[in-house]
Formats: C-alpha cells, structure tokens, sequence
C-alpha cells in the first residue's frame, strides 16, 4: 500500500479537529474534535510502525498507551466541564470569560480599546449573572 | 521497508487494500466532517462513531489486528458512550441548536485549510516513493502481547497507576461539594448521577 494513503488521511482528519476544535462552542463538542485529532495521531503511528517493520513495535505500543490517555483525558474533561456546567448553567466555552482581559481603570482610553469596552462590560454582567443562577 | 517501487506499484494500478483503505477513508473523512459541523449535538456524537469505527477498519487493512478491536472497544463502546452522559447530563438541547458554532467560524475554517494545504503538501512529497509491505502481518494479537509485556512493561503498569489517579480524580471532580456550604445550591440535578456514571464507564 503506498505510504502516501494513510498519512493523507491522517492530515485529513487532524485538520477536521482543528476546525472543530477552533470553531466549536459547546465544550463536549470541543472534546470529541479533540478525540478526532489523537485519532488521526493514532492512525500516522500505526502506519509508519507497520512501513518501519519496528522490532520492538514501538508505534503500536505508543497506540495503546494514546488509547489509554485519552480514555482517562474524556472521563477528566468530562467531570470538569460537568463541574463547570453545575457552577455556571452553561457548558458554553465563549460564556466562560472570567479571566477575559478587560480594560483596567489605568488604562487610557485610547480610540483602539473604545470598541472593546462594551464587549467587557457585557461580560462581567454575564459572569455576574451566572453566578447568581448558580 | 523502503521497497524500491517495482513495476506494479502505481498510482494506476492501485491494489485491492489500497481502494478498500480509499473507500473507507473517505467515508471515515466525511463522518469527521459532518461531526465538526452538524448543528445537532446528539448527531455529532453519532457520526463520531461512523468515523472511529471507520479507523478501527483502517487499522485492520493496517494488519493492526489488536489496534483495531481496542479501538472498537474503547472509543466506540466507551468514549462515545461517555460522550453521549455529558451531553445528556449538560441538557444539550435536542435538535437543532443555531449557536452550536461560535462566531470565529471562518478564522477556524481558514487555519484548518491552511495546514491541511501544507501537510498535505509535505507529506505527498517526503512519501511519495515509499510503500507499505503488508505480505507479513504486523500486528497480530500474539505479536502485540509478547511486545507489550517483553519491552513495554513498565510504561503499561505506569500507565495503569495513571489510569486509576485519572479514576480518583473523576470521581472527586463530579462529587457533590460537602453539605455545608452548599446549602443554596441550586444546580440541575443530575449532577448528582454523575459520580456513579463517571465511575463505571472510567473502569472500562
């Protein structure tokens, strides 16, 4: 089999994660796009491990182990965005803005910072308000 | 390795496992895809399972035997599954939710094209002349298993400590704070399930 398919392919689904991850806003969501790029890592491995004809099959042995890692990263992820949603009633990674940088009273108010200082007041009235649903 | 392209090896004339792999990857590509984009939530974590199973296949073509029914095993049966509790559990609206993407859409989409274009780009040109030779199985589950535990023995049992401080820390995360201050809590109520759940998929 040419070489060539299956790193394609892992390129392919690496970039799909990439967007899902980028472009998502739901946190879970976030999770699986992440579960599709340590897929496709998983994928190039095996590959080359069966194109090197490893003695010690050490892609294959690093397959598994990436397995395992991401079983325990779902099931931690998963308890902390459940902790978070708990807290705040949104698992929505674009609400989560308490550590957002907004303009500070010793900032000059220069033109460029204008258009950011409502965006950063909404925020704090948002964090405010989920805190109080929570 | 390195197989010096005999005659018929060719883009041409591509053997019964390359189009297998073709046919699959490509239905493996457009599950992913439909997973990062679809705007309902269950759905995506359906077609998540399209596109694992799909790889679990690519690993069989691989002759990755062991590869394959692990990942059969633990993404299909439990990853997803754990997926679907946390959708379950956050109340994911079911159907279809208009603000499932965030507004930095295209700026992702541009980034995802971009490094698509150029690994594609790199990885067409460095492997070009290079073939896999799968006369020879490589990954039986006897030939995993005596690798596993001849020469990778201590990252396995590292490996399984690490599982069990990721089983802990579950637990502990998705617990209920203590009684005392919490008497105003007012969050959804299966959070309360959720330690038991996280538990018993975690020791899958």
């Amino acid at each position: 089999m040419h070489l060539a398919y299956p790193a394609v392919l892992a390129v392919l689904l690496f970039c799909t994660g990439l967007y899902g991850v980028l472009a998502r806003r739901n946190a879970i969501l976030v999770l699986m796009s992440v579960e599709l790029m340590l897929n496709a890592v998983n994928l190039n491995l095996v590959a080359f491990d069966v194109w090197l004809r490893d003695a010690l099959h050490a892609g294959q042995a690093l397959t598994l182990f990436t397995i395992a890692i991401a079983a325990a990263e779902i099931g931690i992820g998963l308890s902390i965005v459940l902790m978070v949603y708990r807290n705040r009633g949104t698992s929505d990674v674009d609400r989560l803005r308490d550590t957002a940088e907004t303009p500070g009273p010793g900032d000059a108010p220069e033109a460029l910072e204008a258009p950011e200082a409502p965006e950063g007041a909404d925020a704090t009235a948002a964090a405010q308000k989920a805190e109080a649903t929570a | 390795m390195t197989l010096a392209a005999p005659a018929p090896q060719g883009f041409l004339s591509p053997t019964g496992v390359e189009i297998a792999f073709l046919l699959v990857g490509l239905v493996t590509f457009a599950a992913a895809i439909v997973t990062v984009t679809t705007k309902q939530l269950v759905h995506a974590a359906l077609w998540l399972v399209v596109a694992l199973g799909g790889l679990a296949v690519e690993y069989l073509l691989l002759t990755a035997e062991f590869i394959a029914w692990v990942q059969v095993l633990i993404y299909v049966g439990s990853v997803v599954v754990l997926l679907l509790f946390g959708l379950m559990l956050t109340k994911a609206p079911i159907g279809r939710s208009p603000d499932a993407d965030s507004g930095n859409r295209w700026a992702a989409l541009t980034v995802a094209v971009a490094a698509a274009a150029t690994l594609v780009w790199v990885v067409v040109d460095a492997f070009r002349t290079q073939w896999i030779d799968l006369d020879a199985p490589q990954g039986t589950t006897a030939v995993t298993g005596a690798m596993l535990f001849q020469h990778w023995v201590l990252p396995f049992e590292a490996l399984s400590v690490l599982l069990l401080a990721a089983l802990v820390g579950a637990i502990v995360l998705s617990r209920k704070a203590d009684e005392g201050d919490e008497a105003d809590e007012t969050g959804p109520e299966p959070g309360a399930k959720t330690a038991p759940g996280t538990a018993d998929e975690e020791q899958r």
